[in-house]
């Protein structure tokens, strides 16, 4: 019965050029949904994975209670000063507690591809803890800023995205000049950022204490004596969070909306890819009316003439899915965007193009064969013979 | 039989081939509405408003507050009729809904918006009432608002001076918009300045997000918003003048070019369908060779032959993409409807017509090749082909 099929199989595939527009239809209809498809989601995967790297489980993020933002939390000096003495951080190098007190200012610069409107970016005002607080951070050109001085580093991603904040180049924010001395690289969404001495920023954006502390916990149960600790603390009303459940929650709000798009979007796409499907399979199965009746005639069952037609329908759906993955993945994959995250903020982004993504891609275009194929399947092996033949 | 008769008798000379064919167009064409709406929503949406005001903010970024005293310099620019100034307060409705509320000077803002429209006594109760609040007829109706309640909103950036992020405030109005599209603007609530001023811990005393200059001559923007940019320039305070609608547009901006993604979308669908429709086109002529012409034979020119086949293709594609773009605006208006107003997925008459050029012009795509190759057979050819 195996054989039966495969040889009919066989047959069919031979036959495809004769009827090629049809079965390009099948083709280019599933790579049009599997690029689709993919493309969204590379969005969303390259998004959530910048924001997901950035961070450790080790060092916790202090703001203000109820804030859930950086942008919505301001904290006093006081307070700042009270959180870094709490329980559960780990000392430092030098005996003092690894924390540091970060301002976090919200600045705009000129978008490389769009240079009317200028987009928000982060500006952070950090302490020299800061660099001690994050290993992956590394100084790629030039040099750290000079605290006391009106310096900027920039990461990597803020060079592919905006103009303006080269090396070397001065940018001008609240009526005065900050010099870009260096570029730093830490894979993550801090790439996205402006760093600068906290002191020289509070004093230029006129604002005293710090948006958030970053500390480094002590031990493994270092998190719940801190969280203790700060609840206890009858001065403070602040929340602890690790740092990277704080940035993974943030790709919360785009993660559901691409997903969204991406899932009504592709949904339509293959309904309409189906429906092509079918219409290419009937009429492939329409062509070949005299051959199929041909072979029940000589002892062919119905059953192997069915799984050749499935067969054909997957393989071209097959093709269609891998060329729609490879265009995704040749047109898009490593693409740099930027959109604005959570905190209002630009957040740069590379498109990814993960085996997994690819994967459900090819999954979806199987199952849209299968569909559009199984229908004229039965038709064809139901066909009566004797009329068949007769067909012109 | 007539004409038309003819066409859509020989559109179902295949059903199962035409239906399908139908399907698919139907399924673009949902696509492309639901995509268009979209794409107009954020980067139309701002037309409207029109040049008669402008926004100024801090130039670093419009979270940097600028101080209320800037008023009196602002008001002294030619050009200028009349300065508001707003403050976001990050509002949120009961646990944690996110809300539209601005702190306001009420009779300036009523001056530099006469497109919210509101009963004169309200505007005075809100000027003259500490901790009044006014909202908009939507926003009011979604969330069973009446005038007279004390409606308990939070803040999720200012506490109030003993700490808490609860506040509440009396609602002394509500207002409406003067047209459909400012309308649909009234989502947002505003409150007194002066209350939030002084009721907030922070000290923000005497600051503010924005001003709104409502212009003298609304042809002069560009002129006055240099002259705005001008004054403060090199100062600690200085400023980025633009209109409102380039504000709002903007904000779209920020969130990635939505009109490319739509764009890439639908030229893969597009393409994809052109394909599958002159597919099913090219095949529905080529088996009809020796009836086309007979047709030729009985008298039909070959112009009319030709015109045969266009309309056929144009049948095809009218009656799905109508379909398909009926089915989009039933679809939006669900979904606007359950995700209360937050996705506003209307379909209007702009995307409409777009919608219908999109319908004619792939109705000439597929449809001429196969109409020329019609207009071209030679009737003795094609009657002996087969």
């Amino acid at each position: 019965m195996l054989s039966q099929a495969l040889a009919i199989t066989g047959i069919n595939l031979k036959s495809i050029p004769a009827h090629w527009a049809s079965s390009l239809v099948i083709v280019i209809g599933l790579a049009g949904v599997v690029a689709v498809f993919t493309a969204l989601l590379a969005m969303a995967t390259g998004f959530e994975s910048t924001l997901k790297s950035t961070g450790r489980t080790d060092a916790v993020i202090v703001m203000r209670g109820g804030s859930e933002t950086e942008l919505n939390s301001a904290l006093d000096t006081d307070s700042s000063e009270l959180i870094k003495q709490g329980a559960g951080i780990r000392a430092g190098a030098d005996g003092k507690p690894l924390a540091s007190a970060e301002m976090m200012v919200i600045a705009e610069l000129i978008r490389k591809d769009d240079v009317k409107n200028g987009a928000n970016i982060t500006v952070r005002g950090v302490e020299p803890a800061a660099f001690a607080l994050r290993p992956q951070l590394k100084i790629v050109a030039g040099r750290s800023f000079t605290t006391g001085l009106r310096e900027l580093i920039v990461g990597r991603g803020v060079l592919r995205q905006f103009q303006g904040a080269e090396l070397g180049k001065v940018v001008r924010m609240r009526g005065s000049d900050w010099t870009v001395v260096g570029v730093f690289e830490s894979g993550d969404a801090h790439d996205s950022e402006l760093w600068t001495d906290i002191n020289v920023a509070r004093t230029t954006f006129g604002r005293n204490g710090s948006s958030s502390v970053l500390a480094a916990l002590d031990g493994p149960d270092g998190f719940e004596k801190l969280k203790s600790g700060l609840a206890a603390e009858p001065r403070l009303t602040v929340d602890a969070v690790r740092e990277q459940d704080y940035f993974s929650g943030q790709t919360k709000q785009f993660r559901k909306s691409i997903g969204f798009l991406a899932g009504v979007v592709t949904l339509i796409m293959a309904l309409g890819a189906v429906f092509a499907a079918l219409n290419s399979m009937y009429a492939a199965v329409a062509a070949r009316t005299k051959e199929i009746a041909t072979l029940r005639a000589i002892g062919f069952g119905g059953l192997p003439v069915l799984i050749s037609v499935m067969l054909e329908a997957l393989l071209l759906a097959l093709i269609g899915g891998l060329l729609g993955a490879l265009i995704a993945y040749v047109l898009f994959n490593g693409l740099s965007v930027s959109t604005l995250g959570e905190n209002f903020t630009q957040v740069v982004f590379d498109f990814k193009v993960t085996p997994e993504l690819v994967e459900r891609g090819l999954i979806i275009a199987v199952v849209i064969g299968m569909i559009g194929g199984l229908l004229p399947a039965i038709r064809a092996a139901r066909q009566p013979v004797t009329t068949s033949l007769r067909e012109l | 039989m007539t004409k038309s008769g003819f066409v859509i008798a020989n559109l179902f000379r295949k059903r199962t081939r035409t239906i399908l064919t139908l399907l698919s167009v139907i399924m673009a064409f949902l696509l492309f509405g639901l995509l268009q709406s979209v794409n107009h929503v954020f980067n139309a949406g701002a037309d409207f408003v029109g040049a008669t005001r402008l926004m100024v903010q801090a130039r670093v970024s419009f979270t940097s507050p600028l101080p209320i005293s800037m008023v009196a310099k602002l008001e002294a620019v030619p050009g200028v009729a009349r300065v508001a100034y707003s403050q976001w307060f990050g509002g949120v409705w009961q646990e944690n809904t996110p809300l539209f509320v601005f702190s306001v000077d009420p009779l300036r803002y009523r001056d530099v918006y006469p497109e919210y429209v509101m009963p004169d006594a309200q505007w005075q109760a809100f000027a003259k009432t500490r901790t009044a609040m006014i909202a908009g007829r939507q926003l009011a109706d979604q969330y069973r608002w009446k005038v007279g309640q004390k409606i308990p909103i939070s803040s999720n950036i200012f506490p109030q001076k003993n700490g808490s992020k609860a506040w509440a405030f009396d609602l002394v109005g509500i207002y409406d918009g003067k047209d459909e599209d400012w309308k649909k603007r009234t989502n947002v609530a505003f409150i007194s300045h002066d209350y939030f001023d002084e009721a907030n811990q922070f000290g923000m005393k005497g600051r503010t997000n924005f001003f709104i200059l409502k212009l003298s001559d609304g042809t002069q923007a560009e002129a006055v918003s240099k002259r705005v940019d001008a004054l403060f320039e090199n100062s600690p305070d200085e400023t980025k003048t633009q209109t409102e609608k380039d504000f709002n547009l903007g904000f779209v901006k920020q969130i990635g070019d939505i009109g490319l993604i739509v764009r890439w979308i639908l030229f893969a669908v597009f393409f994809t369908l052109l394909l599958v429709v002159g597919n099913t086109m090219a095949q529905s002529v080529r088996e009809r060779v020796p009836e086309l012409a007979v047709l030729k034979t009985l008298g039909f020119t070959d112009g009319s032959v030709l015109g045969f086949v266009l309309a056929e293709a144009l049948a095809l594609c009218l009656f799905g993409g109508l379909l398909g773009l009926l089915l989009a605006t039933t679809l939006g208006a669900m979904i606007e409807k359950g995700s209360g107003r937050q996705f506003q997925l209307r379909l209007d008459a702009w995307v409409w017509s777009i919608g219908v050029a999109a319908i004619v012009l792939m109705s000439v795509a597929v449809g001429l090749l196969p109409a020329l190759r019609a207009r071209r057979l030679r009737i003795v050819d094609a009657l002996a082909g087969h």
